[in-house]
């Protein structure tokens, strides 16, 4: 068969489909408004504006619902889209005038304008059971259930700052730092199938893979196999990407964490890691209710109790752990104490206590 | 076709946000195409029977399109028996252009190629940055890619490679960007066109772009080599914006909201209500300028910095991007050929030095950083550090020739 060689073209040029105006004024914008909930305005030095639409989906679009977001932007746009790092979609148009039928339409179909500003933007998500190879639950469903929640703060602008919510379905975490991340956390070690390992696994690889050093290679009823050091092993899941006959996923033990204070920005304060704060959630599908329920809680507290401009990890430097714990009613067990590497860098070692 | 009985996923198109679900239950039930009813149906079933039993059926494998070694998510059902026409059900990775924009008309030029090929179902982005065709199955990746190939539409990194690169709106639409983002994107993943298809390196590497220390992209926690734009002369400020928005907000507002969260306490406000930066000590953290928009600015002398080594958890914890280099001027042709120049530098260290599965920043964490800047060419700087070292016991027989080069380069600086 005849094969066509490929044009290796690379990243697409962007300015073919970028906006006139924004085009015009490349790197030439004065400032931007917020003019309501889900709505910017950029204004260049040449006098030049351009409105901005901001609209959350369900990221997993059908072939129906991208043509909808065309048709939305033909008829009350100008045909410009682009989207967020957050997948969401993004409508700019010249003319003012146009923003209020846009937001209607959009609303109309079922579409939600909002997450700027101090809202509470998109759930940022990863494949899960829809479509990944390691997944401990899904992404799209604990999304949108949890948004079905969230909605509200999603349209308003009522939260301290913004909240970056993030979901992981293993512990790699590909879903993202997060003010609040909800992910995956296993805790007990992958079951084997021997039978297996030897045909499916690169053995060496598989043991190089091990955070902790606790795979070895074995012989099990004659054949060449792994086996796991069940004290030293931490429930990670690093080895069953590369060894899927180690299965770590368990219906009952695979259980959901939920991390807080993750920020990618330098404003204020260095980029932080999220932080552990509460696990053992059932990782119960289809909805969910245990883990929205913590983050609610948590949602609740910080918007009572944070000051303007105060991200989630800018509120608990303000307020003290022994305060987050207290106010979200969360327990507080040797398991938040870190023993990973450079740990004793998380400890106090001072006498500042809040009484 | 019988449908499956999806109890479970149907509990999710009840609330107001958008329904995945439904989505895909239009493609299964309303689509003219026989192809997609089928193979969206059997997708519903196989999802279905993961949320009653909680678990993964999807196994990766080994595919691309002809020429290439990657850009594609393999995905063959280990319950494919039950679930037949989504037995195989892989995603192409489709690199967005930098700043993610499209023209509605582009949008329906991919929606009427995927329909010929895949499942209809498309995610705009995944967490790497591409754009995701989820859903075809071995023979149709082949006829996806060259539809799309031929207008100007090309496989991202899937593997051990250079993987697709992500950059904010940036100077397309946003008055804090101090750098042409799209430029530096473009530029940098079309040098490496052939580390992005042919995966051959330790591990995956990534670019990400942020036109300010907002770092919208989240470049210093997720991208080996994180270009942030920022700037080095004095802010910008309006003193009249700064008097209105006093006069506006209050001064008690101003005062708590935009002084005293300063960092590096640069900010005082006058009697007159106007702005006093002491921008010698501003760190450009950017939430002055975050809250008050009109009334400051990013100065003109505009470049870079680089941070080096950012990831997530696998596989020895988060680790953030170290700066490398404080300040680079992007402005010629040659400025940007440093920047091609430095990174070029940074993969062939890393192709040769890292172990195999182990990140820039793992790698760094086990050599040292000075190990890993002599490797690539850059000389130290006390930008690169939180603070100096506080453990004595080291070996340092040749420190005056390293002091001596201090202040060779500091006088050659001029």
């Amino acid at each position: 068969m005849e094969h066509r060689p490929p044009i290796e073209s690379g990243c697409p040029d962007g300015f073919q489909y970028m906006h006139p105006t924004m085009l015009k004024n490349f790197g030439q914008w004065k400032y931007h408004e917020d003019i309501q909930p889900g709505v910017l305005k950029h204004v260049a030095k040449s006098g030049d504006a351009v409105c901005t639409v901001k609209a959350g989906t369900q990221r997993i679009l059908d072939l129906f619902t991208l043509r909808k977001l065309c048709d939305i932007g033909d008829q009350y746009g100008d045909g410009y889209v682009r989207f967020t790092t957050r997948s969401n979609i993004e409508y700019m148009v010249n003319d003012e005038a146009k923003v209020g039928p846009l937001v209607e339409a959009l609303e109309k179909e079922g579409f939600v304008v909002g997450g700027t500003r101090n809202s509470v933007a998109m759930l940022s998500h990863t494949q899960g059971w829809l479509h990944c190879d390691i997944p401990g639950t899904d992404a799209s469903g604990v999304v949108k259930s949890m948004m079905d929640e969230l909605i509200g703060e999603f349209k308003s602008w009522e939260m301290p700052n913004r909240v970056h919510i993030t979901t992981s379905c293993c512990q790699i975490n590909c879903g993202g730092q997060g003010d609040i991340a909800i992910n995956v956390q296993h805790t007990k070690p992958p079951k084997i199938n021997h039978n297996l390992v030897a045909n499916v696994c690169e053995r060496p690889s598989v043991v190089a893979r091990c955070p902790v050093a606790a795979i070895r290679p074995a012989m099990i009823n004659g054949k060449p196999s792994l086996e796991v050091d069940e004290k030293k092993c931490i429930c990670c899941g690093a080895c069953y990407p590369p060894c899927p006959p180690m299965q770590i996923n368990d219906p009952e033990h695979s259980k959901l964490s939920i991390w807080v204070g993750g920020n990618h920005s330098n404003a204020r304060s260095n980029p932080s890691f999220q932080k552990l704060v509460a696990s053992g959630i059932p990782n119960n599908p289809p909805r969910w209710p245990e883990a929205t329920a913590i983050v609610k809680k948590i949602l609740e507290v910080y918007k009572e109790d944070a000051r303007d401009w105060e991200r989630i990890n800018d509120w608990i430097d303000r307020i003290g752990w022994p305060r987050f714990f207290e106010l979200t009613e969360l327990p507080f067990t040797k398991f938040h104490i870190d023993n990973w590497r450079g740990s004793r860098k998380s400890l106090n070692a001072s006498t500042y206590i809040r009484f | 076709m019988k449908k499956h009985d999806t109890p479970m996923l149907d509990q999710l198109q009840d609330g107001p946000w958008p329904s995945f679900i439904s989505g895909i239950k239009r493609l299964r039930d309303e689509h003219p195409e026989q192809r997609i009813n089928e193979m969206t149906n059997d997708l519903l079933g196989q999802l279905q029977h993961s949320y009653e039993t909680r678990k993964g059926y999807w196994k990766g494998g080994t595919l691309s399109v002809y020429g290439y070694g990657g850009g594609i998510i393999p995905r063959f059902s280990e319950v494919g028996d039950k679930f037949p026409k989504s037995r195989e059900f892989h995603t192409l990775r489709i690199q967005p252009p930098a700043g993610n924009f499209y023209s509605t008309d582009i949008l329906r030029r991919f929606a009427d190629d995927w329909e010929k090929y895949g499942s209809g179902l498309v995610t705009f982005h995944g967490q790497t940055g591409n754009i995701m065709f989820i859903g075809a199955d071995s023979e149709s990746t082949q006829g996806f890619f060259d539809e799309v190939n031929e207008y100007g539409w090309d496989l991202g990194g899937a593997g051990p490679c250079v993987r697709t690169g992500m950059s904010c709106v940036g100077s397309a639409r946003c008055e804090q960007s101090c750098c042409n983002e799209h430029k530096i994107h473009r530029l940098l993943m079309n040098n490496f066109t052939d580390d992005v298809h042919r995966p051959a390196l330790p591990y995956k590497f990534k670019f990400k772009v942020s036109g300010c220390p907002n770092d919208c992209v989240n470049s210093i926690e997720r991208a080996d080599f994180a270009v942030i734009g920022t700037w080095r002369d004095d802010m910008k400020v309006e003193q009249e914006e700064v008097k209105a928005a006093v006069a506006k907000k209050g001064r008690k507002y101003i005062i708590d909201n935009v002084i005293t969260r300063c960092p590096t306490k640069a900010l005082s406000l006058n009697d007159d209500d106007t702005l006093d930066v002491d921008n010698r000590n501003c760190v450009r953290c950017m939430h002055c300028l975050n809250v008050m928009p009109k009334a400051l600015s990013p100065g003109d002398d505009k470049g870079i910095t680089l941070l080096v080594g950012g990831k997530r958890t696998l596989k020895i914890g988060d680790l953030f991007g170290t700066v490398v280099v404080p300040f680079m001027k992007l402005d010629t042709e040659e400025d940007y050929e440093g920047l091609v120049e430095l990174a070029e530098n940074m993969i062939d260290f890393f192709a040769e030095n890292a172990l195999e599965h182990e990140r820039t920043g793992e790698m760094i964490e086990r050599i040292g950083l000075v190990n890993f800047l002599e490797g690539v060419g850059i000389e130290v700087d006390p930008n690169m550090l939180d603070h100096p070292r506080t453990c004595s016991y080291v070996r340092m027989d040749s420190w005056d020739e390293e002091a001596e080069k201090w202040f060779a380069r500091k006088q050659a600086a001029g």
